[in-house]
């Protein structure tokens, strides 16, 4: 590493998106598993070309312990493909989408490389996000230093089982969006909007300027409009990537994320 | 809260302090341990651990496992003198016979306690993973007995290799529901299982067979098993003339019967010694990481994927270990080693001619150690050792008719 981005609290996805949020847009972030196909990174530029305001990369792990059999299989099936974090981030760094790029990976691969070496892997690679579902709150001290350093947005995940105290702190903490977990449980597609999303954005809301996003099983443009009544947007995984394994060409994909796209409210 | 095993003059915070005891709120030993999960899991991890310091200080709760584990589990197990294979290896061995409980293992030490603990918590359902089948039977076991129901999650494979206990788990009421994802065993079914928990935890407990996961388990289930030791320790103060034996040791997977074994040696002179299997060998093969929700020793590649352990031994298959054992094997004060699948074959085959005893395969690792250590350095002639032998072997008679 040469050059560092200089020390700051709020990196270019936070502020990328408080100034959609702020233009009155519903911020969409659509997900695609990194090395799922080939061409993946085409699904990002469908994404970009499609109105996503970021897009979250899956970095793929042997053992997702909080993903649901879609993203259990979208992993695997992008592992047995060779798949490696190095590989991923190199084309990662390529594709220019023109977006802000965050990604999702667990603990283990993060640890591995040491979490100031990964996140600055991250930065070289033009990712400005970093999502560790099972680095909670509490964890998070040294990894979030390190996000900090190398210019990384660190993204913490609210549930709506958190206590207000823990609310608080996930709030003040979080960087480039709050995540809100909708529903106790594991991504996956849901036939309905969980009725404890509501509640959670309303009291992450509350706490923070910071903009926040439900995510978990919002599935349908429908259920997407729904949450973004709520809150500042949504994050949609599994019901794209159950497309793409599938089969879908990212067109096709980029075509359901468009048809999320109407259904928000634009700024 | 643990129980003070050293002198009257021991303060709180020394036992705090001192090797195997609480680890305090942030569940670290020493680097190890910690709480590595989903925000959906944080709350219900917390309650359990208020939920078990209150129970943990309640002498009626202690009263209540105690009972249960004599009327019930068949405690305390014997220290059995093997004088037979003592005579071949000029060294006194001993066994802890967790074989003879009810069930036929350790597990249940840590079954019976987790479940009263859920039962007081409210809860109604118990969820589990399981290798063998041995923690899942414990498990079926202690639902049947108080009323909770089970869901156990189990590698496909391993359903395949230990099919007994697929049919016993179900005799006893439990679901069973198989894992395909991975490499369909122990380490996947967790996954499943810690999944599973994330929706359920309202109304379910999450029965952790091992001494892994997030804190409080590697804690709580240690304090479970620590009857294990802590009767050995008693039992060997009156068989030795010396009171504590040279060595102890116990095979380990994730580690419960080890844990729950040094436990009651931590204190004394003994040389504490763990055996992996060595397709599984986490401390002496593996490398810092995060997995299931604890940081410990984990058998990985150079990007962090976890890599499949590979042993005989349905129990021992799992490429983490929990965390005590790792901050154990750093601090120096118990050794990992490991043995073969044909060495631990050879050693089930030893105990059943010389004692009349069918150890399980797991357990047989152990005992292997001590047959390739005798005379060596590793054990001298003359040297008294503690075996656990964590469970019996009937489980493995259909694998071990194809073996030997
Ligand atoms: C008889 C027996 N011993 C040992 C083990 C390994 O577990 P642990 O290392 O937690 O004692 C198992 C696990 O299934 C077992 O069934």
């Amino acid at each position: 590493m040469s050059t560092r981005p200089p020390k700051m609290s709020m990196g270019t996805l936070e502020t990328h998106l408080r100034a959609r949020r702020d233009a009155g847009q519903a911020l969409l972030v659509p997900y695609v598993t990194a090395g799922l196909t080939a061409d993946w990174p085409d699904y990002l530029r469908a994404y970009a070309d499609a109105g996503a305001d970021a897009i979250e990369v899956g970095l793929p792990f042997s053992d997702p312990m909080l993903d649901g059999g879609t993203i259990q299989e979208a992993s695997d099936r992008a592992l047995r493909r060779g798949a490696t974090p190095g590989r991923l981030l190199a084309e990662l760094s390529t594709a220019n989408p023109g977006v802000p790029l965050a990604v999702m990976t667990y603990a283990n691969l993060v640890f591995r490389t040491g979490a100031r070496a990964f996140c600055e892997r991250l930065a070289e690679a033009g990712v400005t996000g970093l999502i560790v579902p099972d680095v909670p709150h509490d964890e998070a001290g040294p990894l979030s230093e390190a996000a900090t350093a190398a210019g990384v947005d660190l993204v913490l995940l609210a549930a709506p089982t958190t206590a207000p105290a823990r609310l608080r702190g996930i709030a003040e903490r979080s960087r480039g969006f709050v995540y809100g977990v909708t529903v106790m449980g594991t991504t996956g597609e849901r036939a309905a909007l969980a009725d404890s999303a509501g509640p959670l954005a309303g009291r992450l809301r509350e706490l923070t300027t910071c903009p926040v996003l439900l995510g978990f099983g919002i599935s349908t443009p429908e259920q997407a409009a729904q949450a973004c009544a709520y809150a500042d947007g949504v994050v949609v995984a599994s019901a794209l990537m159950r497309r793409a394994l599938d089969g879908a060409t990212p067109a096709e994909v980029g075509a359901d994320v468009a048809a999320i796209r109407r259904a928000l409210p634009a700024g | 809260m643990s129980i003070a095993l050293r002198g009257p003059g021991d303060d709180l915070m020394h036992r705090r302090r001192s090797a195997m005891s609480d680890p305090g709120p942030s569940g670290r030993f020493g680097r190890f341990g910690g709480r590595y999960v989903p925000e959906s899991l944080i709350t219900a991890c917390e309650e359990l651990e208020e939920a078990f310091r209150d129970a943990w200080d309640d002498p009626a709760f202690r009263a209540a496992l105690s009972q249960t584990l004599e009327l019930y589990a068949g405690r305390p197990t014997p220290v059995t003198p093997a004088l037979r294979l003592s005579a071949d290896l000029g060294v006194t061995l001993l066994l802890k016979r967790e074989d003879l409980t009810h069930t036929g293992s350790h597990k249940i030490n840590n079954v019976l306690g987790q479940a009263l603990l859920a039962r007081r918590m409210g809860k109604t359902r118990l969820l589990a993973e399981t290798g063998a089948g041995q923690h899942g039977v414990a498990t079926a076991t202690a639902g049947a007995l108080l009323g909770l129901g089970v869901t156990v999650f189990m590698g496909e494979r391993d359903m395949e290799r230990q099919q007994l206990n697929v049919f016993r788990m179900r005799l006893l009421g439990a679901e069973v529901v198989g894992v395909s994802s991975g490499s369909r065993t122990l380490k996947d079914a967790c996954s499943e299982a810690l999944r599973h928990w994330v929706a359920a935890a309202d109304d379910a407990h999450y029965c952790i067979g091992s001494v892994m996961g997030p804190h409080p388990y590697p804690w709580m289930v240690r304090e479970f098993q620590r009857v294990v030791g802590e009767e050995a320790r008693g039992q060997c103060a009156s068989l030795l003339p010396r009171a504590v034996p040279d060595v102890v040791v116990a095979c380990v997977g994730g580690g419960s019967n080890a844990a729950g074994t040094f436990a009651g040696f931590v204190d004394t002179p003994a040389r504490l010694v763990g055996v992996e299997p060595a397709g599984g060998a986490a401390v002496a093969g593996g490398e810092p990481g995060v997995l299931h929700g604890f940081h410990s020793y984990v058998l990985q590649d150079e990007d962090g994927q976890i890599q499949e352990a590979h042993s005989i031994s349905a129990g021992l298959d799992y490429p983490g270990v929990g965390p005590e054992h790792a901050h154990l094997a750093d601090t120096g004060r118990a050794t990992y080693v490991s043995v073969t699948d044909d060495e631990a074959v050879a050693a089930v085959a030893r105990l059943a001619r010389t004692e009349g005893i069918l150890p399980a395969l797991e357990s047989a690792h152990a005992l292997a150690w001590v047959l390739k250590a005798a005379g060596t350095p590793d054990l001298p002639a003359g040297s008294t050792v503690l075996v656990t032998l964590s469970g019996r072997g009937d489980k493995d008679a259909d694998q071990l008719a194809r073996l030997i």
